[in-house]
């Protein structure tokens, strides 16, 4: 009998090559899977977390050539030829040491859910060089919703990277 | 929260992309950024058989500035429009718009075209390029035409574009001295939908307002010079202390419906504060 809802669902496959957390990728992906699904059941790479899937709440942040992406608004097979870098990755490689011991230092990540989005909005405007204002960085972290810890501390956390920049 | 199957093609090239959405018959949708299509996606609002992925084409990017116009290629990204010396200094409209699109990550993937061909009635550039007058150059197989940014959005989430028809670039006419541009938009959070969004363009003599086209967005049904308001402001000399000389205007143009949280008259008095606000701020931004 065909279903007409569901009789398509997870046929279609993709051929992908792309670079994850500075090493070679090479998949087949479900056409349907967004990036965010892809990393955590296919790779278990389970620190992008997923909450709204509609690009709202930001958890699922990842980077694509360095810059920020929703996970969630991305296609897997969409990443073929880019580099992705995602919160293991980066923590790996340390650079994300300075931001996460001072989210650390400050209490800014309570239950955690929110972090390793905030971490890589984070990474990216302190990765700019640019000194910007606590309004700014506010405006800049918009994206990113944490409904437990409070922003005030991750403003907080963000502001003392920037600040420490400054000074070297 | 997961899209339905589909296919999936990247095709190699402007002529390649043309191919498939011809022969798909109507089948396949676009998607480069996909800052609202995924979404969409995701909640099974469509349900689309083939996505082509125009978002790596080359033929579909690049910015030039030439004879009075700035062509922007359609996969300019909104960050794009943030930080490009070009736009800021010939188009800075779309500067001060990009910064209310979404937030850091969606602009570091949405496009220019995917949010005109999109056509929501709430978002910042379409309102921009129809108060700019802007040209967009739709292509298929055969060639390309130029239609105009007015005549291009027909309604909610409707446009002027055929099926297997793609935006290739926008062309933008460069802000001349003598014109001032305004714009501003009334949100719950930052980034969010605009419950009431202005964008402007007046041509100023010193403190007094000449000729004016205003695009509201987020209380109208499409993009749309708001023929009536545009009219009434003309002749008006900032600062305004209120808006008793555009208010029926308002009225006249507008016709937001009634939302949860939010009447429809709610709307039109914040229309109204809106534009007083932009228009006062007008002769700040006059271009020397």
């Amino acid at each position: 009998m065909s279903d007409p809802v569901n009789d398509l669902l997870g046929e279609e496959e993709v051929a992908i090559e792309a670079t994850l957390n500075g090493r070679p990728l090479k998949r087949r992906v479900k056409a349907r899977q967004h990036l965010a699904d892809f990393l955590r059941q296919e790779l278990e790479l389970t620190g992008t977390h997923l909450g709204c899937e509609h690009g709202i709440c930001g958890a699922c942040t990842v980077l694509i050539d360095g810059r920020t992406a929703r996970g969630c608004l991305t296609l897997a097979a969409q990443i073929s030829g880019k580099t992705v870098d995602t919160i293991e990755g980066l923590t790996e490689s340390g650079k994300l040491a300075e931001l996460q011991a001072e989210f650390i230092a400050r209490n800014a990540a309570q239950c955690g859910f929110c972090s390793s989005g905030m971490l890589l909005t984070a990474y990216e405007l302190v990765s700019s060089g640019k000194m910007v204002s606590r309004i700014d960085i506010r405006e800049f972290i918009s994206g990113n919703m944490c409904r437990c810890t409070g922003y005030h501390a991750i403003v907080d956390a963000v502001e003392a990277v920037i600040v420490g920049q400054g000074k070297t | 929260m997961k899209a339905r199957n589909f296919r999936y093609i990247r095709p190699a090239s402007l002529k390649h992309a043309y191919r498939i959405l011809a022969e798909s018959g109507g089948d396949a949708v676009p998607v480069a950024g996909g800052q609202s299509l995924l979404a969409g996606l995701n909640m099974r609002l469509s349900a689309p058989k083939l996505l082509v992925d125009i978002g790596d084409l080359k033929e579909l990017t690049g910015q030039s500035n030439a004879d009075g116009t700035m062509r922007l290629g359609a996969l300019t990204r909104h960050a794009e429009l943030l930080h490009s010396e070009l736009v800021k200094k010939h188009v800075p409209l779309l500067v001060r718009a990009a910064a209310h699109i979404g937030h850091v990550a969606i602009r570091n993937r949405g496009t220019l075209g995917g949010s005109l061909a999109y056509a929501d009635p709430a978002a910042e550039l379409p309102a921009c390029a129809v108060a700019l007058g802007a040209t967009l150059v739709l292509g298929n197989l055969k060639g390309e035409r130029d239609v105009e940014a007015e005549d291009f959005f027909k309604g909610l989430f409707e446009t002027d574009l055929k099926p297997g028809e793609l935006i290739v670039a926008v062309k933008f006419p460069v802000m001349q001295a003598g014109t001032s541009i305004g714009f501003a938009e009334l949100a719950r959070r930052q980034g969010d939908f605009a419950l009431v969004g202005l964008a402007a363009v007046a041509t100023m003599q010193r403190d007094r307002i000449g000729n004016a086209r205003l695009a509201y967005f987020g209380c109208v049904d499409r993009a749309k010079v708001a023929q009536s308001v545009s009219a009434a402001v003309a002749g008006l000399t900032t600062p305004l202390a209120d808006g008793a000389a555009f208010e029926a205007a308002i009225r006249a143009d507008l016709a937001p419906d009634d939302m949860a949280g939010l009447r429809a008259d709610t709307k039109l008095h914040m229309a109204t504060v809106l534009t007083r606000r932009v228009l006062n701020s007008l002769s700040e931004r006059a271009a020397a």
